[in-house]
């Protein structure tokens, strides 16, 4: 039965594909092979969720390696939501880059463009089905490797420059969370998760234990890019092409939180005497911090992409947030809210895409009108830039609501005050944008210029859907919610 | 005499950090990819210390019973190994292009040309 190897196939399908790309050669064929691929991942992730829905947790031993000896694929409702919505953007963003790679690679490089970008899919979707740490790092390395690649193709020579930073900090956020592993490994001698969850209570409280928890959080905090780890961050997606910053927006920091959460809720399971501390007294500042500085920082910013990217870092403090009131309510806000983000940011960068490909630039001057010369492209911005606020009827409304009753229930008074005032922040970005695209007139000659459909479709797909989860939220919030309680019955060894 | 006992541990130490200083003491780009994989490097000696059994042999069955190092840690670091040497090759492939599209592989200098930009 094949059904019994979904897990497997998840990773091993678009790993397969990805040198065939390079096999192929051709742009068109590689990029039918690739789209072919990615909604078949994304067929598998929604099977996934639903048998994990219905049955509880999925176990696959790799190569018929018991685990805790084998490597096993352990799906549980967690990953098999950010599975879900890993595959959503890959399969919703490679229709788009068709029309947007054609504009901005050249020719020759399009096959190792979509080998590239499977790879990055395959190692996104690995790091977050696999039950075995070690091998948590080596798809983790996966995706990173060939994002630097998918950075460096951009037009402007600052992507090099910003791909090689990213690679610097990259590879030694990845490393310092391999040392990590390496110390956890040496305490237990084991290295699968739901193992080492088992085992580590009853470890002494080692220094050994104590150092590789700090080495995994800051790990993973660079890769997340949490304030003040997030240099990398701006620059790598202002300059890396359109699809990929889409791409990599909506997924790869997503995939970094579902890191911390695993590590922190699922591994040290038990009460650890630094989990507390770390959450509430290191990362719960850190993450306010990233909301409001980030937010002030976005304002300024001239080229839209950077401000969105700036507006990214907030918004994953607003998920680390959530986690940091180690409650129900507010580790359900910080995975509604990797949803949520992934779906808004997601549908705004490719509407940026499309005003690169017909602007040829995101600078705001550049914008002046482009509300008149682009009006349903714009409007789909516009409608993402209501998400990051937190108006009502869009889904960020529904991952802010949540947050603040988890700050209310948690008596973080003054972090709730904090979040409505970051969203005035976030209002005066958005509005900056509304103003100079919607109410200034657009420059002599310029004629109205809608982007193709093939670029339309996938930005109203996402934007559609984060209209849709902001009124609808039984099966975002009753997912994020399943996982929330699933976590932290194990994770902090009481009841919710 | 214990720490000295330790010296594999320390050597780890010792690397880690110069490796970890090189990368955010130099503007040079190619200094800083040296001072990565020095930073890598110690890792695997890292997990190769953790690995040694006192008296065992290298694990290779050979039919009697004896001690054997643990082999894991052995294997996950020439994963680790490939990960390190894909890293490096990366980086210097794009310190090639720097170089290409900037004439200089200076950190300082070329982010003062970014900022002319």
């Amino acid at each position: 039965m094949i059904s019994a190897h979904l897990p497997a196939l998840q990773v091993v399908v678009p790993l397969i594909a990805a040198p065939l790309c390079v096999i192929l050669r051709r742009g068109t064929w590689t990029w039918a092979l690739a789209l072919l691929v990615s909604w078949a991942s994304l067929a598998i992730s929604v099977v996934l969720l639903g048998q994990v829905l219905d049955d509880g947790p999925l176990s696959y031993a790799f190569g018929g390696w018991e685990p805790p000896w084998g490597i096993e694929y352990r799906v549980d409702v967690l990953n098999a939501y950010v599975l879900l919505i890993v595959s959503v953007v890959g399969a919703v963003v490679l229709p788009f880059a068709r029309r947007s790679v054609l504009e901005e690679i050249p020719e020759s490089q399009h096959s190792l463009f979509y080998a590239s970008f499977l790879l990055c899919l395959t190692g996104l979707l690995g790091v977050t089905i696999t039950g075995d740490a070690f091998n948590l790092f080596v798809f983790l390395e996966i995706s990173s490797l060939s994002s630097y690649v998918l950075i460096s193709l951009g037009r402007d020579r600052r992507a090099l420059h910003a791909a090689f930073q990213y690679l610097i900090l990259g590879t030694i956020g990845a490393t310092f969370i391999v040392i990590g592993i390496g110390m956890l490994y040496m305490a237990t001698g084991t290295l699968n998760m739901a193992d080492l969850a088992a085992r580590l209570p009853f470890v002494d409280e080692s220094r050994t234990v104590l150092v590789s928890f700090a080495f995994i959080t800051v790990g993973a905090t660079l890769k997340l890019a949490l304030f003040p780890l997030h240099f990398w961050l701006p620059n790598a997606y202002a300059y890396a092409p359109s699809a990929v910053t889409a791409f990599l927006a909506a997924t790869a920091t997503k995939v970094g939180v579902y890191i911390l959460l695993r590590f922190f809720f699922t591994v040290y399971s038990f009460d650890f005497p630094l989990k507390a501390i770390t959450l509430q007294g290191m990362l719960m500042p850190l993450s306010v911090i990233a909301v409001l500085v980030a937010s002030t920082v976005a304002i300024f910013e001239r080229n839209v992409k950077r401000m969105l990217a700036y507006s990214s870092v907030a918004q994953i403090g607003y998920m680390i947030l959530g986690l940091s009131f180690m409650s129900v309510t507010g580790v359900t806000a910080g995975i509604l809210h990797i949803f949520n983000h992934a779906l808004m940011k997601g549908g705004m960068f490719l509407a940026l895409g499309c005003i690169v490909l017909r602007l040829g630039s995101v600078e705001l001057d550049q914008l002046r009108g482009v509300g008149r010369r682009m009006p349903l492209t714009m409007f789909a911005f516009v409608l993402g830039g209501f998400g990051l606020i937190g108006i009502p009827l869009t889904s960020g409304f529904v991952s802010k609501w949540y947050l603040i009753l988890g700050a209310v229930e948690g008596d973080h008074w003054l972090i709730a005050v904090a979040m409505l005032f970051s969203s005035l922040l976030a209002l005066i970005y958005v509005w900056r944008v509304v103003e100079v695209a919607y109410l200034q007139a657009p420059p002599e000659g310029a004629k109205a210029e809608e982007a193709p459909l093939s670029m339309l479709i996938p930005t109203w797909v996402l934007i559609g859907a984060n209209v849709y989860f902001g009124i609808e939220t039984s099966l975002s919030v009753g997912v994020a919610q399943t996982a929330a309680e699933l976590l932290l019955d194990v994770g902090l060894g009481t009841s919710p | 005499m214990e720490l000295l006992g330790l010296y594999n541990y320390w050597i780890v130490v010792v690397l880690m950090m110069a490796g970890f200083y090189t990368v955010i003491a130099f503007d040079n780009l190619v200094k800083k990819i040296v001072g990565l994989t020095i930073f890598q490097t110690s890792v695997f000696i890292f997990y190769i210390s953790m690995a040694k059994v006192s008296g065992g042999t290298a694990p290779i069955l050979t039919g009697e019973p004896e001690v054997f190092s643990n082999p894991l840690p052995h294997v996950l670091i020439l994963t680790a190994i490939v990960v390190g040497i894909s890293t490096t090759a990366l980086g210097l492939a794009l310190i090639v292009r720097i170089r290409e599209a900037y004439g200089t592989i200076e950190e300082d200098e070329i982010q003062a040309q970014d900022d002319q930009q």
